[in-house]
C-alpha cells in the first residue's frame, strides 16, 4: 500500500482544469479502480463510465498519460512508483463532463451502413449454412466492444477533426464485417467510396495498435476493402464483367495473425 | 414551485426500460407491430449486462446431436430449477428458443460452425445435450451487436443514459407513463406510454462480491413494488462458485464453468481436493469417489464417472465457503483452482482463451502454471416481478415484465445457458404481449401532476440538502450487511441481524446527501439507485427468512434439505396500505398433467417416446 498521486481532468468542454489528487492505492488496483476510489472518498460527483470491469464492454475509454487505454485493464504497477498519473478524456470527442465524453457521433455513423441480409436460397428448415473457414474474418471484427479507442486515435479524426468525411475504423471493420459475411447479398461499396471515406485512410495502422481486442483492423479489414473499391471503381476489366455478369461474388483474402 | 409544464414529455405506444438482450428482444418486437416504440437505458446503446454473458445460449436445435428435443430441455431445466418454476414458462421457453435463435442469425449474428455448417451446441452443466449455441466465450457480445445492430433500423426510439425513476399509473390503476431523468444533464422527462416492459435485470449490487455491474440496482423490482406489482420469489439468489478473490480490482469477476469442465482442480491451503468430502448422498452414483477414477473421467473414460468439481452451482459455492470457515481458505481467502497439473499449457490457452488472459492482465498469473485463487460470487436472480406466463404482464396492468427481471422461469436455480435464451424468447413476447395491449388503450392517460412532483421532489431533495449520509458509503454497508447476513448460507439469527441492520441504513438513506450539481453526477445516480437496492435487499432478506428449508440456490443452515411442503408454494411480495412490505405464500397451481408426467418420466422412457413420436413423423 502506498500513497500515490494523480491529476484528473475535471470540468466541461470549454472550461476546465486538472485537478490534484492523493490517494492510497493497494496492490492489484487498476486505474478504474483507483479513479471509483477518488470518486468515493474524495470527489463524489466526478463523473465517469463504467459497467463490466473486464475489457468486455467498451466504456471506460480514457486517456492516461496522454495514452488512450481502458481504464479497467490498466494495470496501477505498470507505472513507476513516484510517477503522477494523468488521466484524461478521449481527445476525439467532446467532453460532456470530467472524463466523459460525448461519443453520439459513432452511433450516427453506425446507422449510415446498411444492414446485413442474407441470401435466402441458403436458408434451410436447420438454419443457413455457412462454414467455420468462411465465418473466422468476419467473428474477428465482431470482437469489437465499441471501445472508439480506434476512432479517438486516428489522425483523420482527431488531428484533423474530419468527421464528416470518414467513419473511423470502428465502423470501416463494421462495413467489412457485413461484406465479407459469406451470406451477406448488400452491396455497400459505392457508398464506402463517395460517403465512408475509405480513399482517407493511409494505413497508419495506429488503429490496430491500440485495439484492445487484437483485431487486425488495417491489415484484415481495411486494406481488402479500400481493394475492392479499387477493383469496382478503377479496374475496366471489373466494371466491364460486372456490366454483363452484376455484382461479383465476394472472395475473402487470406486472413494475417 | 415546480412547473411540470415545464417538463418535457413523450409520448411512445410501448416504452420499455432496459436495453439488455431482452429489452431489445421486445423492442423489436414491439416496434414490428407497428407500435411507436421507446427504450431507455441507464448505459450507453449495447453496453448492458448482456455483453458478459460467455457460455451461450440454450436452445434444442440438435445440431450436434439430433436426439435433443423441447421436451429433454424441459425436463432439464425443471430438475435444474427443484421443481419451483413456473411450468407454462418453461414450457413456452423450451418450445420457443430454437426459432428465436436461428432469427438471431439471420439478423446478422455469426455463430461458431458445426462440421455441416450448422449453428455449433456446447456441452453445459445440467443440460443433457450439447445444447449452448455460442460464438467462443464471447456470446453475450454476439447477441446485444446483433439486437443493436438491427434494432437501430427499426424505427425503435433509443433514450441513452437516462434513467427511469417511478412508474406512473391512471385513476384505474393501469400503467400509463414512467418519470425519468438525463444523466448527462440532470432534467427530468415523462414517458407517456401505453403499456411498459420492464426489462431491468437483477440486483445482485447488493452484495459485496458480485460478478455484476453498478447498473444492477433492482430499478425494475423496487418501480414495479412502488406501484403495486407483486415480486415473487426473491429469495433465491444465485452464487456462481468460482468468482475471482484476488486483486481486489476484480473480486468477484466470473472465472467460467468451463475451467473445471476442462478438468479443472479445487484445492485448499492443505492441498486437499476437497470436493470429494461434499459429495450429496443424490449425486453419490453418479460422482467419482477417488482421484483416480476421475482422472480416468478426464481421459473420457465412459465408465468413470464425473469429478466432484462438477456438481452443481450451489454445492460447489457451499463447500468453497466451508473450507474457508473452517480456516483451510487460500492466501486471499478462496480456494485454489486448478488447471496446470491437468491440460498441457497449449491445450489451456486454446479451450479458455479468455480465462488465460483476463488472469494474466489482471492478476499477472499464468494459469497454465499457477493454480488461480477463486470464492462464490453473487451472479444472478432467480426471483423478480411475478408475471402471467403467457402473457408476461405483471399484477399491475400494463406493466410487462422479461429476463432477468421477471421470476418464474428458472424456479430455485438456474441451468446455466438459459439465460440468453429466455432473454430471446421472453423478451419477443413481452414486446408482442404489449403491443397488443396497447392497441386496446385508445388515447394515453392524464398525467397525474402530483405524482410527478412527489418522484421529482424525492429525487432533488437528495441533492438539495445541506448535509447527510455520504450514498457511496451507505451502499458499502449494505454490501458488508448482505454478504455477512444474507450470503450463501443463511440463519435466521444472521437474517434478522441482517434484517435490523438493513432497517438501520433505511433510516440513514433518508438523510442521504449527493454532493456536487445535478449534471452528470455519480454521487446523485448512486443515490437514486440506492433506494432500488434497499428495497431489493429488503425483499430478499424478508423471503429468504420466511422459507424454511434449504432448495436450490436458496440455502438455510438451520434447515437442511426440501421439504416436501415448500414445493407447493411461492413466496409473493408486495406494499401493503400501510406501506410495509408484506410477504404471503401463495399456493402454487396444479401443473398441467401431461408437462409433469414429462418433468418426471425417467430420461430413457422419455428418449424412447420421442424417437417413436420421430419414426411417426409427428415431431
Ligand atoms: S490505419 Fe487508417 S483508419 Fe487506422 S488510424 Fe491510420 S488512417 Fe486511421
Ligand atoms: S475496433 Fe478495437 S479499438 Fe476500435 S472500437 Fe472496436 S474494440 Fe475498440
Ligand atoms: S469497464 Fe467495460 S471495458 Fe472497461
Amino acid at each position: 500500500m502506498a500513497t500515490r498521486k494523480f491529476q484528473i481532468y475535471k470540468g466541461d468542454h470549454k472550461n476546465g482544469e486538472l485537478v490534484n489528487f492523493e490517494t492510497e492505492v493497494n496492490e492489484g488496483m487498476v486505474v478504474l479502480d483507483v479513479v471509483l476510489k477518488i470518486q468515493a472518498e474524495l470527489a463524489n460527483d466526478l463523473a465517469v463510465r463504467w459497467n463490466c470491469k473486464a475489457g468486455k464492454c467498451g466504456s471506460c475509454s480514457v486517456e492516461i498519460n496522454g495514452k488512450p487505454k481502458l481504464s479497467c485493464m490498466t494495470r496501477m504497477n505498470q507505472y513507476g512508483p513516484d510517477e503522477t498519473i494523468t488521466i484524461t478524456p478521449l481527445k476525439t470527442f467532446p467532453v460532456i463532463k470530467d472524463i466523459v465524453t460525448d461519443v453520439s457521433w459513432n452511433y450516427t455513423q453506425n446507422k449510415r451502413i446498411k444492414p446485413v441480409k442474407l441470401a435466402p436460397e441458403a436458408k434451410t428448415d436447420k438454419g443457413y449454412v455457412m462454414y467455420q473457414e468462411d465465418v473466422g474474418r468476419v467473428q474477428e471484427f465482431r470482437k469489437c466492444i465499441e471501445c472508439y479507442l480506434c476512432q479517438n486515435v486516428c489522425h483523420i479524426l482527431r488531428d484533423h477533426d474530419k468527421k464528416d468525411e470518414f467513419i473511423g475504423p470502428r465502423f470501416m471493420i463494421r462495413v467489412a464485417s457485413l461484406e465479407m459475411h459469406p451470406l451477406d447479398i448488400v452491396d455497400r461499396i459505392p457508398e464506402l467510396k463517395k460517403e465512408f471515406g475509405s480513399g482517407m485512410c493511409n494505413v497508419t495502422r495506429c488503429c490496430t495498435e491500440v485495439c484492445p481486442e487484437d483485431i487486425n483492423i488495417t491489415d484484415n479489414g481495411i486494406i481488402p476493402l479500400k481493394e475492392r473499391v479499387i477493383d469496382r471503381f478503377y479496374d475496366p476489366v471489373t466494371i466491364l464483367s460486372r456490366k454483363i455478369f452484376g455484382k461479383r461474388k465476394k472472395k475473402l483474402p487470406p486472413i494475417k495473425p | 414551485m415546480l412547473d411540470i409544464a415545464e417538463i418535457k414529455t413523450i409520448e411512445h405506444d410501448v416504452l420499455i426500460v432496459g436495453a439488455g438482450g431482452a429489452g431489445l428482444s421486445a423492442a423489436i418486437e414491439a416496434s414490428s407491430l407497428g407500435m411507436s416504440t421507446g427504450i431507455v437505458m441507464k448505459s450507453l446503446l449495447g453496453k448492458a449486462h448482456t455483453v458478459m454473458a460467455e457460455g451461450g445460449m440454450a436452445a434444442a436445435l440438435g445440431n450436434v446431436d439430433a436426439r435433443d428435443h423441447w421436451k429433454i430441455h424441459f425436463r432439464d431445466t425443471m430438475r435444474g430449477g427443484k421443481f419451483l418454476n413456473a411450468w407454462r414458462m418453461v414450457e413456452l421457453h423450451a418450445k420457443l428458443a430454437p426459432e428465436r435463435v436461428r432469427l438471431l442469425e439471420e439478423w446478422g449474428a455469426v455463430f461458431d460452425r458445426t462440421k455441416n455448417g450448422l449453428i455449433n451446441q456446447r456441452n453445459f452443466g445440467g443440460h443433457r445435450y450439447p445444447r449452448l449455441a455460442h460464438v467462443g466465450d464471447r456470446t453475450g457480445l454476439e447477441m446485444i451487436r446483433t439486437l443493436q445492430d438491427y434494432g437501430i433500423h427499426q424505427g425503435i426510439q433509443a433514450y441513452m443514459e437516462c434513467t427511469a425513476l417511478d412508474l406512473l399509473t391512471n385513476k384505474s390503476g393501469e400503467v400509463c407513463g414512467i418519470v425519468c431523468m438525463w444523466r448527462e444533464t440532470g432534467t427530468f422527462i415523462i414517458f407517456k406510454a401505453k403499456s411498459i416492459i420492464f426489462a431491468t435485470g437483477g440486483g445482485g449490487k447488493a452484495w459485496e462480491v458480485t460478478s455484476n455491474s453498478w447498473e444492477y440496482t433492482g430499478d425494475g423490482y423496487a418501480m414495479a413494488y412502488e406501484a403495486g406489482a407483486e415480486l415473487m420469489d426473491l429469495e433465491f439468489n444465485q452464487f456462481h462458485p468460482t468468482g475471482m478473490v484476488w486483486p481486489l480490482s476484480v473480486k468477484g469477476l466470473l472465472v467460467t464453468e468451463s475451467v473445471r469442465g476442462e478438468g479443472g482442480i479445487l484445492l485448499n491451503n492443505e492441498g486437499t481436493r476437497f470436493m470429494f468430502n461434499y459429495i450429496p448422498e443424490r449425486f453419490r452414483s453418479e460422482t467419482a469417489d477417488t482421484e483416480e477414477e476421475a482422472a480416468r473421467w478426464l481421459k473420457g473414460d465412459p465408465n468413470a464417472r464425473r469429478p466432484p468439481e462438477l456438481l452443481t452451482r450451489d454445492v460447489v459455492a457451499r463447500a468453497i465457503n466451508e473450507e474457508v470457515k473452517a480456516g483451510r481458505g487460500s492466501k486471499h481467502g478462496g480456494a485454489y483452482l486448478n488447471i496446470a497439473t491437468q491440460r498441457s499449457a497449449e491445450d489451456i490457452k486454446k479451450k479458455l482463451p479468455s480465462m488465460f488472459h483476463q488472469f494474466k492482465v489482471l492478476a499477472e498469473l499464468d494459469i497454465t502454471k499457477e493454480p488461480m485463487e477463486v470464492g462464490p460470487t453473487c451472479h444472478y436472480f432467480m426471483g423478480g416481478i411475478r408475471v402471467d406466463a403467457d402473457t408476461t404482464m405483471s399484477s399491475v396492468p400494463g406493466l410487462f415484465a422479461c429476463g432477468e427481471c421477471a421470476a418464474g422461469m428458472h424456479g430455485a436455480n438456474r441451468l446455466g445457458g438459459n439465460s440468453l435464451s429466455d432473454l430471446l424468447v421472453f423478451g419477443y413476447l413481452s414486446g408482442k404481449n404489449a403491443a397488443e395491449y396497447a392497441k386496446k388503450v385508445a388515447t394515453h392517460s392524464e398525467l397525474d401532476k402530483d405524482k410527478v412532483i412527489r418522484i421529482i421532489r424525492n429525487a432533488t431533495t437528495i441533492l438539495n440538502r445541506e448535509s447527510g449520509a455520504n450514498p457511496y458509503l451507505l451502499h458499502e454497508e449494505l454490501e458488508h450487511n448482505m454478504q455477512a447476513n444474507v450470503g450463501i448460507i443463511r440463519t435466521e439469527k444472521e437474517l434478522n441481524k441482517g434484517i435490523d441492520t438493513l432497517g438501520k441504513i433505511k433510516e440513514a438513506y433518508k438523510t442521504v446527501k449527493a454532493k456536487g450539481t445535478s449534471q452528470f453526477n455519480p454521487g446523485w445516480h448512486e443515490a437514486l439507485g440506492l433506494r432500488n437496492l434497499l428495497i431489493t435487499s429488503e425483499a430478499v432478506a424478508h423471503a429468504a427468512l420466511l422459507r424454511e428449508e434449504s432448495r436450490g440456490a436458496h440455502t438455510r443452515a438451520d434447515f437442511p434439505g426440501e421439504q416436501e411442503h415448500w414445493l407447493h408454494y411461492n413466496i409473493v411480495i408486495t406494499k401493503g396500505d400501510d406501506g410495509e412490505m408484506r410477504l404471503v405464500k401463495v399456493e402454487r397451481p396444479a401443473p398441467d398433467a401431461e408437462l409433469e408426467r414429462i418433468a418426471k418420466s425417467s430420461i430413457d422412457t422419455l428418449e424412447m417416446e420421442i424417437e417413436k413420436e420421430r419414426e411417426q413423423g409427428k415431431t
